[in-house]
């Protein structure tokens, strides 16, 4: 183990009624890389990863971020403690401005009586929203609804950003300027991306991990992944 | 601005309403801090309560049992009335907010019929249906004397002044940003790191006690306490008065609570059905202005309204 290990997890597992939707799942992610999760529909992802910030539950196993076990904390303790999650389905608050959604997550870490806009202005124009501003989240389209969600897992400056399919639905060209962004915040950020789109994958992670039926079937560089058979008949081949 | 020029025209109102209208103008005050409070709930934080009339009769009673059990003063006992409001709040709060949506409603609907029986099954102490009388000689604070029509006047408007002021200020501070993103979208703002429970325990909290200063502030400035006042009609009116003015807007209560009350005004003059009207109103709300007289002047024109 050279690098610390920001987030590992040990024999993690989560069922719902008789379905083991994540089943032992024993991961490491070393501070700095960029990681992706990929696997078919079903495979657990979502729900490997809703655990890990604590949206759901676990049913066994343990995690733990940047040396604490953190199986047992609430959601909003642990996105204090530096994690950040945006959602598959775009989740803004939709009623509010722009500057208002980046705001709400920036004033979350930040002192109380600490001027917010420097932060916020610099979220929004990393992922090219300074723009629109005060318009009302609701009214973006919706890839720019995408870049915001993008801009408030910014905004809160976390050590771990977990990502789930954040290209889901933009043009190639917001694509293209997604990489080039995520490449930017990897800088001093860890990513774990959960991505169906193996062009963006190929571009920006480290090192991959393949899901399916709940588990970790493959782990390795992007190049060992793509010449893995295992992966080739689960996943890629299929 | 607009909200100091509200309170402004109120003083001046003193000067020149008629008789009737300024004693209207009083009880709107009071009434409308009541919607104030629970403004704090449905209107920021987006907790839809039905039981209410609880801590609206919780400050009117413990206030009214201090003067009528101890001869306490009003003055102090109007504090009572406040704890006893924030503490019952505080208790609603914690055990109903293990609930969310209908089943939070049902919740504090049950909670609020509790206290309605409460008080009549101890109907030696509370006097139960009939209610007891705050006599006109102890309703004084510092040698004013709060049966005046002048000074009941200026104090129901100091409340509303002090619980509008508390309103604004908190809808402006961060807590007040955060209790909207709850209402707008609970599970983001847990996972952009907030604790949502204990914000919306402290909304609770905050409107349970400006509901329980707007029951004790009743008691003490029109003289009349009674188990009518935790009856479940009481508990729809704010909501009434909310939907009507506009929820999540600062002054929306008070638009909404002076609208109501004079509309129910000039239907009893009218008819004996008041609250047919009342619910024709409420369908049309619903229907038409799902967000209100302030809602709707928000949207339109002045979008800058807290």
């Amino acid at each position: 183990m050279a690098a610390m290990m920001l987030l590992s997890t040990r024999k993690l597992s989560r069922h719902f009624g008789g379905l083991r939707a994540v089943e032992n799942v024993d991961f490491d992610l070393p501070e700095g890389q960029i990681r992706a999760l990929i696997g078919p529909n079903g495979a657990g992802k979502t729900t490997f990863v809703s655990m890990l910030c604590g949206r759901i539950p676990v049913s066994s196993g343990d995690i733990t971020f940047a040396g604490e076990n953190v199986t047992r904390l609430p959601a909003h303790k642990r996105i204090q403690r530096g994690m950040a999650y945006t959602f598959q389905i775009t989740s803004v608050f939709s009623d509010l401005t722009v500057q208002e959604n980046v705001a709400l997550a920036v004033q979350s870490r930040l002192e109380r009586g600490a001027v917010l806009a420097g932060e916020v202005a610099k979220a929004l124009a990393k992922v090219g929203l300074q723009d629109r501003a005060d318009q009302i989240a609701g009214d973006l389209a919706y890839g720019h609804q995408r870049l915001l969600e993008i801009a408030m897992g910014l905004g809160q400056s976390p050590r771990l950003l977990i990502l789930d399919e954040p290209t889901q639905g933009l043009s190639d060209g917001e694509v293209n300027d997604f990489i080039a962004l995520i490449k930017d915040v990897a800088k001093d950020t860890t990513i774990l991306l959960i991505e169906h789109n193996i062009d963006v994958v190929m571009a920006l992670a480290d090192k991959i991990t393949v899901m399916n039926f709940g588990e970790v079937i493959a782990e390795g560089t992007p190049q060992e992944i793509h010449e893995n058979a295992t992966v080739q008949t689960a996943y890629l081949g299929g | 601005m607009l909200h100091l020029g509200l309170i402004a025209a109120l003083v001046l109102l003193q000067f020149i309403l008629p008789a009737y209208h300024h004693g209207n103008l009083a009880r709107i005050m009071v009434l409308s801090v009541f919607a104030m409070g629970y403004n704090i709930m449905f209107g920021y934080a987006g907790l839809l309560s039905l039981g209410h009339a609880m801590f609206f009769t919780a400050g009117m009673y413990g206030m009214g049992l201090s003067v009528r059990l101890w001869d306490i003063p009003v003055g102090p006992a109007f504090v009572i009335g406040i704890f006893a409001a924030a503490a019952l709040s505080l208790v609603v709060g914690l055990l109903a907010l293990r609930t969310i949506g209908v089943a939070f409603m049902i919740v504090t609907l049950m909670f609020s019929q509790a206290v309605f029986l409460t008080i009549l099954y101890f109907n030696p102490i509370t006097r139960g249906d009939e209610g007891f009388v705050i006599a006109q000689q102890v309703r004084q604070i510092a040698g004013l004397d709060l049966s005046n029509p002048t000074t009941r006047y200026f104090a129901a408007l100091i409340l509303f002044a002090i619980c509008l002021l508390a309103v604004l200020w908190l809808v402006r501070s961060r807590a007040g940003r955060v209790l909207i993103a709850i209402r707008e979208n609970e599970e983001r703002a847990r996972l952009l790191g907030y604790d949502t429970w204990a914000h919306k325990l402290a909304a609770v909290v905050m409107s349970g006690t400006m509901a329980g200063a707007a029951g004790a502030a009743y008691g003490v400035l029109f003289g009349s306490v009674g188990a009518s006042f935790a009856e479940v009609p009481f508990s729809i009116l704010p909501l009434l008065y909310v939907l009507l003015g506009g929820p999540g807007t600062v002054i929306g209560p008070f638009v909404g609570t002076l609208f109501m009350f004079y509309l129910r005004d000039l239907s009893s003059s009218l008819t004996d059905a008041h609250m047919l009207v009342a619910g024709v109103v409420l369908i049309l709300l619903t229907l038409f202005a799902r967000r209100g007289i302030m809602g709707i002047v928000r949207e339109r024109w002045l979008k800058w309204l807290p």
